[in-house]
C-alpha cells in the first residue's frame, strides 16, 4: 500500500485497531475492532464518527457571491444564486451527454463557494472547474485540512459539548465556530440518513479533536464499511456505483436537486453541460429509473445482479448498482436500475442470483426514516 | 479436530464428520447475515462449493473438505447466521458429512499446522 495516500488521522486509525483498505488513492479504515454491523448500529443509535478527509474540499472566490454564483452554475444544474448566505445545497457535476460527473455539496460562506466533493472525483473536478471559471474567479483545493463526519442521532449532543452553538444550526447550515481551540468550519449535514455535521478543520489539530469526540460516551470511530450501509439504507447514491458520466439526473431519481428557476421556463433555465438532454427528460421522463429495492428472501443481492421481469424473460430490464444487509432493515437492501415501466413501488422484479432468479420489490426510499433536524 | 487451508475446522462424530468454520475465518469474515446450507442427503466431491455465507462485506464460499454425503445441516445457523461469528466451533457448525474415502482426511491440516498457516 505504499502508493496510497494518507489521511490526517491514519495514525488513530491504527491506534484504534483498524482494519485499512485502499479507497479511493487513500489508506482508510474499513472497520474498527467493533465491526461493521456493531458500527452502523450504534450511528443510528447514539453517533459515529467518520473519517471523511479522503474527498475534496474546494474553495471558490470571485469579485462578489452572484459572480461565483453565476460562474458554478455554468457547471452545475441547480440554483446557488439564490442560495442564503450559510446554507448548503446537495448539486452535481454534468457533462454534455447529461450524465453526472461527480455529485457534491455546495455552499454559500459570502465571500467564497465552499464545494465538498467525492475522493475518486476530486482531482478531474477540480481541473474543470479552473478550465472553465478561471482567471475571472479562482479555484483552490484545500489541502490543509481534515475533513470529519459526526453522524447520528447523538451527535447534536455531542459536538455540543465542544461548543453549544453547534445546537443551534438546522439541517444544511454551515458555520465557522471554534471547536477545541480551532477554527472549524461545519455543516449540519451528512451521507447517513441521520442528524449530524460535518467538520472541517486544520489538519495539525484533527487528531486531538477526534480524540476529544471519541472520549465522549456517545461516539464511536467508524469506518467505511458501515459508512456504505448506512447511505444505502438512506437511500443515497455512491458515485460510480449508483451514479456516473452515464446516467442522467432524471435518470437517477435526482431531479429534485434541479430548482425550478434552472428548467425550461425557469429564469435562468439552462446554461449548464448537457442542458438541452437534462430539461428534456425533465418534461418527459427517462427510459429507466433508479429505485429502491428490496430482496424478499434473505439472500443479499449486490452490485452487478441482472434484473429481469419475470422469471423466465430472456431481456434484462436492469441491474442492481448497491445492495447488501441493512443492519437496521433487518434485511437486505439494494438499489439499481430498471425500465421506467417497472419503476413504480410495490411492481415484483427478478435478481439472477447464482444462477436463480429471486424476487424483490421495488421500494421508495429511504428504508429507514430519514432524521434530520428540520 | 481437523482443518483445512480454506479455514474449515472437522470434528469426527461417529462415522461423520461436523464441519464449521475458524474463528479466524469469521474473524476475517466480518457478521454474517446469510448462509444457504446443502440439501441433507446430497452426495458431494471435494472442493465443490457447497455452502454460500454473507457476511455484511461480501459473499464467499464454503466448499467440502472431502467426497461424501451431507447428512445433516444446521438449521438454526441459517435462521441466525450471527451464531457462526459468536460460537464458531459450538452453534455455528454448518454441516455434517459422512466420508465416502476417509483416507481423504490424512490430507487434512493438524491443528499446528493450521496455527502455523494463520501465522
Amino acid at each position: 500500500m505504499t502508493d496510497l495516500k494518507q489521511t490526517p488521522l491514519h495514525a488513530l486509525h491504527l491506534s484504534l485497531g483498524a482494519k485499512m483498505v485502499p479507497f479511493a488513492g487513500y489508506e482508510m479504515p474499513v472497520q474498527y475492532p467493533l465491526g461493521v454491523m456493531k458500527e452502523h448500529q450504534h450511528t443510528r443509535t447514539y453517533a459515529g464518527l467518520f473519517d471523511v478527509s479522503h474527498m475534496g474540499q474546494v474553495v471558490v472566490r470571485g469579485p462578489g457571491y452572484a459572480d461565483i454564483a453565476a460562474g458554478l452554475e455554468t457547471l452545475i444544474p441547480v440554483d446557488i444564486l439564490s442560495l442564503g448566505q450559510n446554507r448548503q445545497r446537495y448539486g452535481f457535476l454534468t457533462n454534455a451527454a447529461g450524465g453526472i460527473e461527480d455529485d457534491l455539496m455546495l455552499a454559500n460562506r459570502g465571500d467564497h463557494v465552499f464545494l465538498g466533493v467525492n475522493a475518486a472525483c476530486k482531482h478531474t473536478d477540480i481541473a474543470k472547474l479552473k478550465a472553465a471559471l478561471e482567471p475571472g474567479l479562482t479555484v483552490a483545493e484545500v489541502t490543509d485540512r481534515a475533513l470529519l463526519a459526526l453522524q447520528g442521532p447523538a451527535a447534536e449532543e455531542a459536538l455540543a459539548t465542544l461548543n453549544p452553538d453547534v445546537a443551534r444550526m438546522s439541517f444544511m447550515d454551515v458555520a465557522t465556530v471554534d471547536l477545541n481551540g480551532a477554527e472549524a468550519w461545519i455543516s449540519r449535514s451528512g451521507y447517513t440518513g441521520e442528524d449530524g455535521y460535518e467538520i472541517s478543520v486544520p489538519s495539525e489539530v484533527a487528531e486531538d479533536l477526534a480524540r476529544a469526540l471519541l472520549a465522549l460516551p456517545q461516539v464511536e470511530a467508524i469506518g467505511l464499511g458501515a459508512r456504505d450501509s448506512l447511505r444505502l439504507e438512506a437511500g443515497l447514491c455512491l458515485y460510480g456505483h449508483d451514479i456516473d458520466a452515464g446516467t442522467s439526473p432524471t435518470e437517477a431519481a435526482l431531479s429534485w436537486a434541479i430548482q425550478k428557476v434552472r428548467r425550461t421556463g425557469g429564469a435562468r433555465a439552462g446554461g449548464f453541460p448537457g442542458a438541452a438532454t437534462i430539461l428534456e427528460e425533465l418534461d418527459s421522463g427517462a427510459a429507466r429509473k433508479r429505485v429502491g429495492l428490496l430482496p424478499q428472501g434473505r439472500a443479499p443481492m449486490r452490485e452487478g445482479v441482472v434484473l429481469f421481469a419475470d422469471e423466465t424473460a430472456s431481456e434484462p430490464i436492469g441491474a442492481i448498482t448497491s445492495g447488501g444487509f441493512g443492519p437496521t432493515v433487518g434485511g437486505p437492501v439494494a438499489m439499481g436500475y430498471v425500465e421506467t415501466r417497472y419503476a413504480t413501488p410495490d411492481t415484483v422484479v427478478f435478481g439472477e442470483l447464482r444462477g436463480k432468479r429471486q424476487p424483490l420489490t421495488v421500494a421508495k426510499t429511504p428504508f429507514t426514516p430519514a432524521n434530520f433536524k428540520r | 479436530m481437523k482443518y483445512t487451508e480454506e479455514h474449515e475446522w472437522l470434528r469426527a462424530e461417529g462415522d461423520v464428520y461436523v464441519v464449521g468454520i475458524t474463528e479466524h475465518a469469521t474473524t476475517q469474515l466480518g457478521d454474517l447475515v446469510f448462509v444457504e446450507l446443502p440439501e441433507v442427503g446430497t452426495e458431494v466431491s471435494k472442493n465443490d462449493e457447497i455452502v454460500v455465507i454473507e457476511s455484511v462485506k461480501a459473499a464467499s464460499d464454503i466448499m467440502a473438505p472431502v467426497d461424501g454425503e451431507i447428512t445433516e445441516v444446521n438449521t438454526a445457523l441459517a435462521d441466525d447466521p450471527s451464531l457462526a461469528n459468536s460460537a464458531p466451533l459450538d452453534e455455528g457448525w454448518f454441516f455434517k458429512i459422512k466420508p465416502s474415502d476417509p483416507s481423504q482426511l490424512d490430507a487434512l491440516l493438524d491443528e499446528t499446522a493450521y496455527t502455523a498457516l494463520i501465522g
